[in-house]
């Protein structure tokens, strides 16, 4: 099947980049499958890649609607590729071992948490709904992968050594969660979006807070990655979008 | 570095229609406040509960099978201690 062309309205390219955020960081979630290091981890992280892909299902939907094109949330999800992913890049990375899945899951879900609430008094009502949904799922990750986070920084030298490398890498990514480009002007100006810069002081509280309690120390802030919204991706979106896509791509309309 | 095995914790869930605590299983965890979680992301996916407990399965102290009989036998010829014999008028409801 070929691949779609998204004519992109800022309204329609701002939703597309929460729900690609949404489903890629569910994705890597979702390859924890089978083979966390305990079952009841397995049931916890399988968890909370449902609670994102239910949240990217609802945003490719109104996406879909808002496009007027009669896409799907499929259609979105398989039938792009990488350049046409908008994804924080934090989100593609993979994932690693089970400090920087958690490493991860604590930054996204400290940003998240206070977007999503914030999101609750978005001028997009569609939105605006999604969030009220979205913010209690997060608040649940926040809370799961902060107490991982604090165990695993205050647990043996080797928990601890794998973490501080998770947080050292993971952190030049978080400069990307707070840019504000043309799109993400339009989108605060009509009231759609929360300004990240609202959400910037929130999101630092609530990680010095867990870094503290696990003695661990925020890396220093220096140059800082980016180009995910732009569709500018590490090598490895490509690769997970192969292995996400490849049945639709094959067999073209495959259902259950 | 040897792993120590973690503590395992017995689950008890109100669910929505229940009046008092389950038990529904246990769950491996290091403390109590991941044994919460864990018990959360793993018995009540479905919808199932309203309130969990988890109880460090190490403090409960259990009965012998050994002693079923001397335990459990004698009641077995005291019917009259069933309130079968007598008719709950509905309003009382669950007792």
């Amino acid at each position: 099947m070929t691949t779609i062309h998204v004519e992109q309205t800022p309204h329609l390219a701002y939703l597309l980049r929460l729900a690609d955020t949404a489903l890629v960081n569910a994705h890597r979630l979702s390859e924890w499958c089978g083979h966390a290091p305990i079952l009841e981890e397995d049931l916890a992280l399988a968890n909370i890649a449902l609670d994102l892909l239910g949240q990217a299902r609802l945003l490719y939907e109104h996406a879909g609607a808002v496009e007027g094109k009669g896409r799907s949330e499929d259609d979105f999800a398989y039938l792009r590729d990488a350049p046409q992913f908008k994804n924080f890049l934090i989100a593609e990375l993979p994932k690693g071992d089970f400090a920087f899945t958690i490493v991860r899951q604590t930054l996204l879900s400290a940003f998240f948490y206070p977007f999503w609430q914030q999101a609750r008094g978005s001028s997009d009502r569609t939105l605006a709904a999604i969030a009220g949904k979205a913010e209690k799922e997060v608040a649940y990750h926040l809370r799961h992968a902060g107490a991982w986070l604090v165990r695993l920084g205050d647990g043996t030298e080797e928990s601890r050594r794998r973490t501080v490398e998770a947080l050292e890498t993971l952190w030049p990514y978080t400069g990307e969660l707070f840019e504000v480009d043309a799109v993400g002007e339009a989108m605060i100006d009509a009231g759609i979006a929360p300004d990240p810069a609202t959400i910037r002081p929130v999101f630092e509280e609530s990680v010095d807070r867990l870094l503290a309690e696990a003695g661990l120390e925020r890396p220093v802030a220096g140059w800082m990655q980016t180009g995910g919204l732009r569709g500018i991706h590490t090598e490895h979106l490509g690769h997970m979008l192969a292995v996400m896509q490849h049945l639709q791509r094959a067999y073209p309309g495959a259902v259950w | 570095m040897a792993e120590q095995p973690m503590p395992l914790w017995e689950v008890f869930i109100r669910s929505r229609t229940g009046l008092a605590h389950r038990h529904v299983g246990s769950v491996h965890a290091a403390d109590a406040e991941m044994a919460l979680q864990a018990a959360r992301d793993t018995y009540t996916r479905r919808g199932e509960g309203l309130s969990i407990w988890v109880v460090p399965s190490a403090v409960i102290t259990a009965s012998d099978p050994q002693d079923k009989d001397a335990l459990f036998e004698p009641t077995a010829s005291k019917i009259y201690r069933h309130p079968s014999f007598y008719r709950i008028p509905e309003e009382v409801g669950h007792m």
